[in-house]
């Protein structure tokens, strides 16, 4: 237990501060967390759904989460069950045995809803394209208010996306 | 609490005399053995990696063929099929301790038909009903003769991989759920049934897990996959080599080094290119990046799913890091596209060298460290230790790969007992356990870190001058060529013929997922619901690669 207590004062804070080259991760999450403040009651509360990606996309969404980024601070959470959530954030193409759990999440999800399509398949179906196993990208499944660029986008680019998406939300 | 948990450095247990046997799993053997039984109609011998010995076999014969391979303790290890005009070829793949054997036969298109290997390997059921969905090609004898990659978004008399079926299939407007899948029931007083999934409670990919519980105590699991099967097998085809390339990167996001790197050796394979050995060089270190980077990853996130955030927090600023320091280098955090036919596309030079070698001693530094506090933590390894287990003979039985096999006694490293450039110049150890637990699977995770910063502080120190990528590319032939790497999650297979073009008549990857995944059903048994998060980490398969 002190080797871990002593680990943990070593480390000290990760999260980034202002410094030259990652003031856009402060910058961005300050401006994030200030149109939260006022659209959403301080919380946004996303939940996550895969349709078909190659797991790409994941890796980063759970990169927003470490220390580097610490999305929360800025009032940003996953959640667990769509009920919960203001917004689904969906990556992969649609892949046709996803087609009707996604359309049932996003049943799920309580008005107003807000849905971004994370990453070039989720766009328009990537490198996967539409097929008989694919319905392509999310806007042919569920209606898109945001589409965020990449593959995967990098966790700067989803907080970016997610932060345009906010602004021109009306309060 | 052992003492020797508490150490960092990786220790080397031989858990089974059994191993060291001479002619043990041996490839050359086991094709005596099919001779002598009559079996053979044709040998011959390639060799991608370590031995490999491709024996025709005839098609009513197919699952005598696995009973001798079974007889010669040869591990299953992977099934494709492809049509060419009337015939559609079989493929399976079988592993030994000093490399592989290929089992093909042929069946007319009309009326394909073929023995199961199921009775005899049980990881063959699924692969095979993998076939039956794509190519129609029907196991007689297979155990549960029910649907697997197929839900509803085609019926049962198509079969994509066929090439009459187009691309684009005739799907429904909207594809039902798959409601009708025949899940095996167990009834009784007291027994109940839990669903899970497709949409989980956390950032993962979709699957279907179906419990039969008495109380918190789980009786049985059944895993349903195919929810992300994207149709990879079929957009493959008619590919150019850098389409298929881009295709494999994206087989599983979190391999796709060691997927980009089979479909590449198999593609050189197949049209005879020789790849310099500085390209070669470079591809294992993108290989060890990928495996340092996912193992942090899955370390962090085991020890969160039962609470304890400590190392999450460390785990994952480590895995940071290293994103951060290869999109520095070479272009892309997760690594995709970096690997080409022939060679890389991404050199270094000597600050990039510089910054690497710093970066593994950070990492060995840190790593070393922490393992240990983990490790010794008394209320995590509470919920670590003889959660999970997977017997060494379960893991036998279903060739389990990877760091899932060596925490239970699997002593299998392709790197080591079949090695492909550049790993045959280098000494690879490989951590093994006998216990088969979460905690083991994450000790696993652990040795292999720091064995593996070792090895990128060795490439780095004897890397050659030279070109990164081989320049008689394009002289085309119909050709088909076997990959075989061995990944983070363990033996990554790819299978690519190219015709006169140099476009893609057929590409498969074979995940290690594929052998992974039924290590779960076995392992949870007797655990309880509220610990399978964590049992399903320590396996953490792949979906995507899966699917495919």
């Amino acid at each position: 237990m002190l080797s871990i207590l002593n680990k943990i004062r070593r480390t000290g804070i990760l999260t980034e501060s202002i410094s030259a080259a990652e003031e856009e991760i402060v910058t961005l999450g300050k401006e994030c967390q200030r149109q939260i403040a006022t659209k959403f009651s301080r919380s946004l509360a996303i939940r996550m759904v895969d349709a078909g990606s190659c797991n790409g996309c994941e890796l980063e969404m759970h990169a927003v989460n470490n220390s580097f980024y610490d999305i929360e601070r800025f009032g940003i959470q996953f959640v667990a069950s769509p009920r919960h959530a203001d917004m689904l954030l969906v990556t992969g193409v649609v892949s046709r045995h996803m087609q009707e759990a996604l359309k049932r999440t996003y049943a799920c999800t309580p008005a107003p809803k807000l849905v971004v399509a994370m990453g070039d398949c989720a766009i328009s179906g990537g490198e996967f394209g539409t097929s008989y196993a694919s319905c392509g990208g999310v806007d042919n499944v569920i209606p898109v208010d945001a589409y965020i660029k990449g593959c995967p986008p990098t966790p700067l680019d989803l907080m970016r996306g997610i932060l345009e998406l906010l602004q021109r939300k009306p309060s | 609490m052992s003492g020797s948990d508490s150490q960092s450095s990786p220790q080397i247990i031989n858990t089974d005399a059994d191993h060291n046997q001479e002619d043990h799993a041996k490839i050359e053997k086991c094709v005596e053995h099919l001779h002598d039984a009559n079996l053979t109609t044709n040998i011959s011998s390639i060799a991608p990696v370590g031995a490999f010995i491709t024996v025709s076999i005839d098609a009513p014969c197919w699952s005598d063929a696995a009973a001798v391979a079974k007889y010669c303790h040869l591990r299953w290890s992977a099934l494709w099929a492809e049509q060419t005009a009337d015939t559609i070829v079989v493929m399976a793949l079988f592993g030994g301790k000093d490399g592989h054997l290929l089992l093909t036969t042929q069946l007319p298109s009309a009326h394909p038909e073929l023995p199961s290997q199921a009775g005899v390997y049980p990881n063959a059921d699924r692969p095979e009903r993998h076939l039956q969905d794509m190519f129609g090609i029907r196991f007689s004898h297979l155990p549960y003769p029910r649907r697997w990659t197929r839900h509803q978004a085609w019926d049962a008399t198509q079969f994509p991989l066929r090439k009459e079926f187009p691309l684009a299939g005739a799907p429904p407007a909207d594809t039902p759920t798959d409601h009708t899948y025949p899940f095996i029931k167990m009834e009784g007083e007291d027994i109940y049934e839990v669903p899970v999934g497709p949409v989980h409670a956390g950032i993962i990919e979709p699957g279907h897990f179906r419990f039969h519980t008495i109380g918190e105590d789980v009786l049985r699991l059944e895993i349903h996959l195919g929810y992300v099967h994207k149709g990879i097998e079929k957009i493959a085809e008619g590919r150019d080599l850098s389409g298929l390339l881009r295709l494999a990167a994206r087989v599983s996001g979190d391999s796709t080094i060691a997927h980009s790197w089979a479909a590449a050796q198999a593609v050189e394979h197949a049209l005879q290119i020789e790849v310099p050995p500085r390209a070669l060089s470079i591809r294992a270190i993108l290989a060890e990046r990928e495996r340092i980077a996912n193992h942090c990853g899955d370390i962090g996130a085991i020890c969160n799913d039962v609470g304890f955030s400590f190392a999450m927090v460390q785990f994952s600023a480590l895995r940071e890091r290293i994103q951060r320091l290869n999109v520095q280098l070479f272009g892309h955090r997760l690594l995709m596209d970096c690997i080409q036919i022939g060679g890389v596309n991404c050199d270094l030079d000597a600050n990039g060298i510089a910054a690497i070698v710093a970066e593994q001693k950070m990492l060995y530094t840190e790593v070393a460290e922490l393992m240990p506090m983990i490790l010794e933590y008394p209320s995590l390894q509470d919920r670590l230790r003889t959660t999970g287990i997977l017997p060494y003979e379960t893991a036998m039985r279903l060739g389990t790969l990877g760091y899932v096999g060596r925490a239970s006694g699997i002593d299998y490293d392709l790197r080591r007992d079949a090695p492909y450039p550049p790993y045959h110049d280098l000494e690879i150890k490989v951590p093994l356990y006998s216990e088969g637990d979460v905690a083991k699977r994450t000790r696993v995770r652990g040795d292999e870190i720091l064995l593996a910063t070792e090895l990128i502080t060795t490439l780095l120190h004897t890397l050659p001058d030279g070109a990164i990528v081989a320049d008689n590319i394009s002289e085309y032939r119909d050709a088909a060529g076997i990959g075989m790497v061995e990944g983070w999650r363990g033996e990554t297979v790819a299978y690519v013929h190219l015709n006169a073009a140099g476009k893609v008549e057929r590409y498969f990857a074979r995940d290690p997922s594929w052998l992974n995944w039924p290590a779960l059903e076995e392992l949870i048994h007797g655990n309880i619901i509220p610990d399978f998060p964590v049992c399903n980490k320590s396996i953490n398969g792949s979906y995507s690669g899966h699917d495919l």
